[in-house]
């Protein structure tokens, strides 16, 4: 899919000499960039590189401070708040924007109802739905509601949607970066057929494997700058890194230590049940990072969870250091020296709408007392060694975490996690949906940790990191451990075919 | 984005975050502007100590609805919660009368059992928000109908009034006076200072904007959040106590409508003050000037002859209304 289409090809959709700033800060320099017919165009770089923010100005929900849009051959200025769609062009958002409790149905025809006399056209809407499903191969009952669907099917829902309104420029915001890797091979076939129809896909990715995969051209932007527009074909992995981060990333993942084998076991898991998942045995070491590898609702998270006592666990037992425990509530575990990072950013682990130092002493308030008071100098201290060793990124102390970067706001939440000093860290998806330099800098904070005695179970969808990070992988599938691999069996192979049932223990 | 850490605030940005702040601030001058030029007798110390003095049961109840609503609940039940409480206290005392007689310790006995009967009552509506997992809305809702029912029934319809000679030694705790400052001046003031620090400077305070900011975020970082909201709703309880407390020894009585519509009062004043509605957010001092500003606003309306001062809570009701609109476009346009 790599080969380019013909320069012949006019584009549909271009920005030239686009600038953007935000109050007196700005994000995009001058961008040139077009979109032709048919054709997958990738933007690449890393968080704050200004992709969002070209792409919000490509579909029209943010302006330019200088430049011109040109579509169809024609200057436009194009309508805010998601009005381009009419247009035909559609940003498909990374969260995707689906009222959770309308039917399938009602989303593809959200606004758009097919009425006569004043009522729904029900059937008639039902059988569109089902037609559009069917062309664009999804199998999704147009009668079921949203939230009942897969996050993968919800977003196919809102490819849908956009190819319903006749979307002939589609830009989509990370999709893949909550998909597992089927899903995204069934996105990869959308896409595809969508360019045969002549449909132009804006695909923004951190991802470089997929990038390679699916795109014709790639624009790598890096600090608001055009680094280049080049060929995918000619892209490596090697020189899209290095044109994100301006630097050579050789040594992406740190060399492993491999602790001790008489180093102490810290915890150890038994026959652990609880919603989702079954029979889960596993120890870990001091020192060691346990990588757990499986498909996105294996149940690798809810394992975390009833270990920390954020769920009920229904058997089984958990021992810290030879001691068993039951922890009822995260303080507990906390004071039994374990700690989770939860995959969820925004939505579990930092109060977007606060200031970074009440969100880092947030877990550790009891810290930072002096009498029944809250010690703010003791506070701020604690947010200036966060910042230093965990080189977070702020404007000021009292910018709104939400306003962060993705790498910032995920090294503030390890930053809140070490602040309680757990000795076991349990860290969910530690690197999901930031940049290349930053996830560098995260794994050589963890393979760190380790070193300096930290035991740390790695959850990743991302085999690349279980795979540099990880001392041991737990494979899991459908809510049980079916693999257990060491040394040099963990390979991406080796993992793929135990999470895909076809090898290990309990493949049914 | 910018590669720098913690280089200087853009000044700019501080300074309209800060006017944004005052708002509350501003109206109350403006109110009193307005108030001067319509009554010669508006800026007096006198008139000015009886505003805030009145201003004072709304206010308490209104910094326990503070606390409620910064963690994202609601409370609705204070109005009828005090007419209850008020009710009950009078009946407690009238009945101690004749084996206690009419001294302190009748009153102190009907205090202490009011106050404790009002933790009770906001502590059974916050069991009812946790552990139930019910709407607080709803909770809120049904129990301003059940409060509301009750007094009307201890009353049989008409008028709890207190017993004559108790009332007598009751009363200075409303009239009296400390360096001749009113003392429901004193308790409004008190119970806003220990309010004010304990949201902004303890663990509480910081939980309650946590939860109500993003409860999953609160529970994921270790906050006992059902246990923090059911406090929440007991100090709720124990202040419109309070207030009833102070309520009894004005008016000597309490009936089906006493306390009407304290809600939509308690509730307007926090939103003026600043404290989103959302949660996540609050400041008792923002909650005691929007008190006084309630408060000045029925008070102009009775110093002039152009508008009815039957419309006073028509005002209420569209300040609320207008209070979160400002509060939005405020949002949007950061």
């Amino acid at each position: 899919m790599s080969e380019t289409i013909g320069t012949a090809v006019p584009s549909i959709l271009s920005a030239n000499r686009i600038s953007k700033s935000f109050g007196d800060i700005p994000v995009l320099f001058s961008i040139d960039f077009d979109v032709r017919r048919g054709e997958v165009h990738a933007i690449i770089g890393e968080n704050g590189a200004g992709k969002s923010t070209l792409m919000k100005i490509l579909s029209g929900f943010e302006q330019p401070t200088s430049g011109t849009i040109t579509y169809d051959g024609k200057q436009v200025t194009l309508p805010p708040n998601g009005e381009a769609e009419a247009l035909g062009i559609v940003l498909i958002h990374q969260e995707l924007n689906l009222a959770e409790h309308l039917k399938v149905v009602d989303s593809i025809f959200l606004g758009r109802e097919i009425e006569r006399f004043g009522f729904m056209e029900s059937r008639l809407m039902r059988q569109k739905a089902q037609a559009l499903l069917d062309t664009l191969h999804v199998n999704v009952d147009p009668t079921a509601r949203i939230d009942t669907l897969s996050v993968a099917d919800k977003q196919m829902v809102e490819i849908a949607k956009a190819i319903s309104r006749d979307a002939r420029v589609l830009i989509m915001d990370e999709p893949t970066a909550v998909l597992s890797l089927a899903e995204t091979t069934t996105l990869f076939e959308q896409i595809r057929r969508l360019t045969a129809r002549g449909v132009a896909i804006v695909f923004i990715s951190h991802k470089l494997d997929e990038v390679m995969k699916i795109a014709n051209r790639v624009t790598v932007l890096r600090d608001g700058q055009l680094i280049a527009t080049v060929d995918a074909a000619v892209l490596t992995p090697d020189s899209a890194a290095q044109m994100m981060v301006g630097r050579e990333l050789s040594n992406l993942y740190p060399p492993k230590h491999e602790p001790d084998v008489d180093a102490p076991k810290v915890l150890s898991v038994r026959n652990l049940e609880a919603p989702g998942i079954e029979d889960i045995s596993f120890e870990l070491r001091k020192g060691e990072i346990l990588g757990f590898a499986g498909l996105i609702g294996s149940g690798r998270t809810a394992v975390a969870e009833a270990v920390v006592g954020l769920t009920h666990r229904t058997g089984g037992e958990v021992e810290v250091n030879g001691r068993p425990v039951h922890f009822a509530n995260v303080a507990q575990s906390l004071a039994g020296g374990l700690a989770y990072m939860t995959k969820d950013r925004k939505g579990k682990g930092l109060l977007v709408n606060m200031g970074l130092t009440p969100n880092l002493t947030l877990l550790t308030l009891d810290q930072h007392l002096r009498g029944v008071f809250i010690d703010t100098v003791s506070e701020t201290k604690a947010l200036d060694r966060a910042v230093r060793r965990f080189d977070i990124r702020a404007r000021d102390a009292t910018v709104r975490v939400g306003q962060l970067s993705g790498g910032n706001q995920q090294k503030l939440m390890l930053g809140k996690t070490m602040e309680s000093e757990p000795a076991i860290i349990i860290m969910d998806e530690p690197t999901r949906g930031i940049d290349v330099g930053t996830k560098q800098q995260i794994y050589h904070i963890i393979a760190a940790l380790a070193a300096e005695g930290k035991s740390i179970i790695l959850i990743s969808s991302e085999l690349q990191e279980v795979i540099g990070l990880s001392h041991r992988v737990i494979v899991m599938r459908l809510g049980r451990i079916v693999g257990e691999l060491e040394g040099d069996q963990i390979t991406e192979e080796q993992i793929v075919r135990h999470q895909m049932g076809i090898e290990g223990k309990a493949a049914a | 984005m910018t590669p720098t850490t913690e280089a200087a605030a853009p000044r700019a940005r501080r300074t309209r975050i800060r006017f944004g702040a005052l708002g509350p601030l501003v109206a109350l001058a403006l109110l009193m502007i307005l108030g001067a030029i319509l009554n010669d007798h508006f800026l007096t110390l006198s008139n000015l100590a009886n505003i805030v003095a009145r201003a004072s049961f709304i206010g308490i109840i209104a910094i326990g609805a503070t606390f409620v609503i910064t963690t994202g609940g609601i409370d609705l039940s204070v109005g009828s919660m005090a007419a209850f409480i008020a009710g009950v206290i009078i009946i407690i005392i009238n009945s101690l009368v004749p084996s206690m007689g009419t001294g302190w310790s009748v009153i102190l006995v009907g205090i202490v059992a009011g106050l404790a009967i009002g933790a009770a009552g906001g502590a059974a509506n916050g069991v009812l928000v946790t552990a139930g997992r019910i709407e607080p809305f709803i909770v809120t809702l049904g129990a301003l109908g059940i409060f509301r029912a009750l007094i009307t029934f201890l009353a049989n319809g008409g008028t709890l009034n207190l017993n004559f000679q108790a009332s007598d030694t009751y009363s200075p705790l409303y009239s009296g006076n400390v360096l001749g400052i009113p003392l429901p001046i004193i308790i409004f003031a008190v119970v806003a200072i220990i309010a004010e620090v304990a949201l902004r400077r303890t663990t509480f305070g910081r939980h309650i904007a946590a939860i109500g900011s993003n409860e999953q975020v609160a529970r994921y970082s270790a906050i006992k959040v059902d246990r923090v909201r059911l406090m929440t709703y007991a100090l709720q309880g124990f202040l419109v106590a309070l207030a009833a407390v102070l309520y009894v020894p004005k008016f000597g009585s309490a009936n089906s409508s006493t306390a009407v519509l304290w809600e939509l009062q308690a509730i307007a004043a926090v939103i003026i003050g600043g404290t989103t509605l959302r949660g996540g957010f609050g400041r008792i001092w923002g909650t005691v000037v929007g008190v006084i500003i309630l408060e000045l606003i029925g008070n102009i309306l009775n110093l002039q002859s152009f508008i009815s001062p039957y419309l006073n809570q028509a005002f209420q009701g569209a300040i609320i209304i207008i209070a979160v609109l400002l509060q939005r476009s405020r949002k949007t346009t950061n």
